[in-house]
């Protein structure tokens, strides 16, 4: 079984997002990136399918700001056999869309058996590199998963819907699988051990072959502009306790 | 391509879905000021009641016995044939989880451009504007899609349904395309245990989210909600580490509750957690940090540590 899984670097949301001189887009000069949350979980889903059917899992991602490296060993320390860059001379943002294209090309080469990929990055218009590398690999696509169990060239997936009913599929390999959440939370990579990989593995380098990419033009990016605000409850803890059981109590709720 | 707006339309145990009647709603509108046509498309199998309720121009239903439960890749078979065959300037799907493994691959098998996280679509002289929500709802975005036709995945919520709800009488066709030979089979249907507490018919909630930091934490949330008389729910990553069962979650892939309380605990206000607790009648939100989407939506909202705060309340409680 050869598993790869596609993976996004987006920037960091722990950070005040600032928007650029144009208010066009984000000052990406200012952004910590970040694995996306829900690439992390198909790397998680990945090892388990490894650890319950056997296989090899490689990690792939288009090396925006040449700081994939890291996420690439910490993928390695949790359990994948092998790690891929797509380097070029890129400027970010490179949308879902153009990473879609890169990655397509690249994991056609890798012959796999199943692809799996966050099922969303929330950074740019596209949200979804899962479908698009469905669409452009010629593959069956699932997305909004919470389980993957393989045998033989099928795969069982569970689909979830709203409100806690799932739906269950069988999907012939090779596929495209969009992973919402593993099916346990995702383990922890000592550092040691990253550390480790950092020292020892080697990533290997797809070169692009293309890198220049137009992002589609936005008009406007700003925070948005509520229809209301939340009425603020200033002072000190204690204060602000009372402020808010003083609200409750108002509306007869306590 | 044609001056049209489709709408990828869904149903759910025989059911339209709301979000549904949303965009339909939307799509007369913007198919107007367009010179088009607002055409909903339903597939599905024994459902042409329900292909009824539309307030659409027209309504295409799709009828097939492989069409009964959603199969991603049979619908994706049938719409691509649809699109092809209307070329509408502008294809709405829902941003659900029908939605999300439908639209970017739609665009990207058609060419199009494609818009995930939509909260707004205007026509404006003749041309789209379309406002997306990005960074979890941290930033707002407004593009005119360019090339020939954009297909958005639409927020749930984003338009009232009401506009949408109507009763055009819908041309039933066969698939226009073979559904032989797929790869994806549909196997079945899970339904939740019952058990836990039924959230939607609590009045006070008492709701957690990533900020409340571990496993342990949670008790003091537990704590807090039962000085209240209230019950402790949870965002999904909450859920997701096990922490609390998955029949506490609030959202999109979890429960919609309209409490007469929602106290919010280290919860950012992610369009996918607002879209199943925007409706609560008094929603008090803490979180340290003072640009959280959640203080747009939240009525009393405290930049505080929620630690603090939480102990502070139980103390005065007790
Ligand atoms: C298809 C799909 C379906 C989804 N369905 C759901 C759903 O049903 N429900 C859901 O909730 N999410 C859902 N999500 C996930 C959603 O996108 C967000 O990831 C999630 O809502 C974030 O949860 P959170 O607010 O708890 O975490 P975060 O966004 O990480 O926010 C944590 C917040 O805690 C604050 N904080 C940290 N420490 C403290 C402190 N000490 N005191 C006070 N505040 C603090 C931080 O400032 C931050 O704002 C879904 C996603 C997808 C793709």
């Amino acid at each position: 079984m050869n598993i790869v899984v596609a993976i996004k670097h987006v920037p960091s949301l722990a950070d005040e997002l600032e928007v650029n001189d144009e208010g066009t887009n984000l000052d990406y000069d200012m952004v910590d990136f970040v694995l996306s949350e829900w690439d992390e979980q198909a790397i998680e889903q990945a090892a388990l399918i490894k650890e319950a059917s056997g296989g090899t899992v490689t990690v792939v991602g288009v090396d925006v700001i040449e700081e994939l490296d890291n996420v690439l060993h910490t993928a390695l320390a949790k359990g994948a056999d092998k790690a891929a860059k797509i380097v070029g001379d890129f400027e970010p943002p490179v949308e879902s869309r153009d990473q879609a294209q890169l990655l397509a090309e690249a994991i056609k080469e890798m012959s796999p058996d199943l692809v799996l990929t966050g099922v969303q990055a929330i950074d740019d218009l596209n949200g979804q590199i899962g479908p698009m590398l469905a669409a452009l690999l010629d593959m069956p696509y699932v997305g909004v998963v919470v389980n993957v169990a393989v045998s033989g060239d099928t795969a069982v997936v569970t689909k979830e819907y709203a409100g806690g009913v799932t739906a269950e599929y069988e999907v012939a390999l090779p596929a495209v699988i969009g992973i919402q959440a593993a099916s346990q939370p995702p383990r922890y990579a000592p550092v040691s051990k990253i550390r480790q990989m950092a020292k020892t593995a080697e990533i290997e380098e797809i070169e692009a072959e293309e890198e220049e990419f137009e992002p589609a033009p936005i008009n406007k990016m700003a925070k948005p502009v509520a229809a209301g605000h939340a009425e603020m409850i200033e002072g000190e803890p204690e204060e602000v306790a009372a402020k808010i059981l003083g609200i409750i109590r108002e509306k007869g709720l306590l | 391509m044609s001056n049209d707006v489709l709408v990828i339309t869904e149903h759910f145990d025989g059911r339209v879905a709301d979000i549904s009647y949303e965009m339909v709603g939307q799509a007369k509108e913007l198919a107007g000021a367009l010179g088009g046509q607002a055409i909903a498309v339903m597939l599905g199998s024994g459902m042409a009641d329900q292909a009824n309720t539309f307030a659409s121009d027209a309504t295409i239903y799709v009828d097939d016995a492989a069409l009964e439960q959603f199969n991603p890749e049979a619908y994706g078979r049938v719409l691509a044939a649809l699109v092809a065959e209307k070329s509408p300037r502008l294809t709405m799907i829902g941003s659900t989880a029908v939605g999300m493994d439908l639209g970017a691959w739609l665009a990207t098998k058609t060419g199009q451009a494609f818009v995930a996280f939509v909260s707004d679509i205007a026509a404006e002289e003749g041309n789209l504007v379309v406002t997306s929500n990005l960074f979890a709802g941290k930033m707002s975005a407004e593009v005119e899609p360019e090339g020939d036709g954009v297909v958005t995945a639409v927020l749930a919520g984003a338009f009232p349904a009401e506009a949408g709800q109507g009763s055009t009488a819908a041309a039933q066709i066969a698939p226009p395309v073979s559904l032989d030979g797929l790869k994806t089979k549909f196997k079945q249907l899970h339904r939740p245990e019952g058990g836990d507490v039924d959230i939607t018919a609590v009045d006070k909630l008492v709701a957690i989210g990533r900020g409340i930091g571990s496993e342990d934490n949670v008790e003091l949330a537990e704590e807090l909600a039962e000085a209240m008389g209230a019950v402790v729910a949870a965002s999904r990553p909450i859920t997701d580490a096990g922490w609390l069962p998955k029949t506490r979650q609030v959202g999109k892939s979890g429960l919609t509750v309209k409490p007469k309380l929602y106290l919010m605990l280290g919860i950012s206000g992610a369009p996918e957690h607002l879209e199943g607790m925007k409706d609560g009648e008094l929603i008090i939100a803490i979180n340290t940090d003072p640009d959280a989407p959640i203080f747009d939506v939240a009525h009393y909202g405290a930049t505080s540590d929620l630690f603090d705060v939480a102990e502070a309340m139980l103390e005065e409680l007790e």
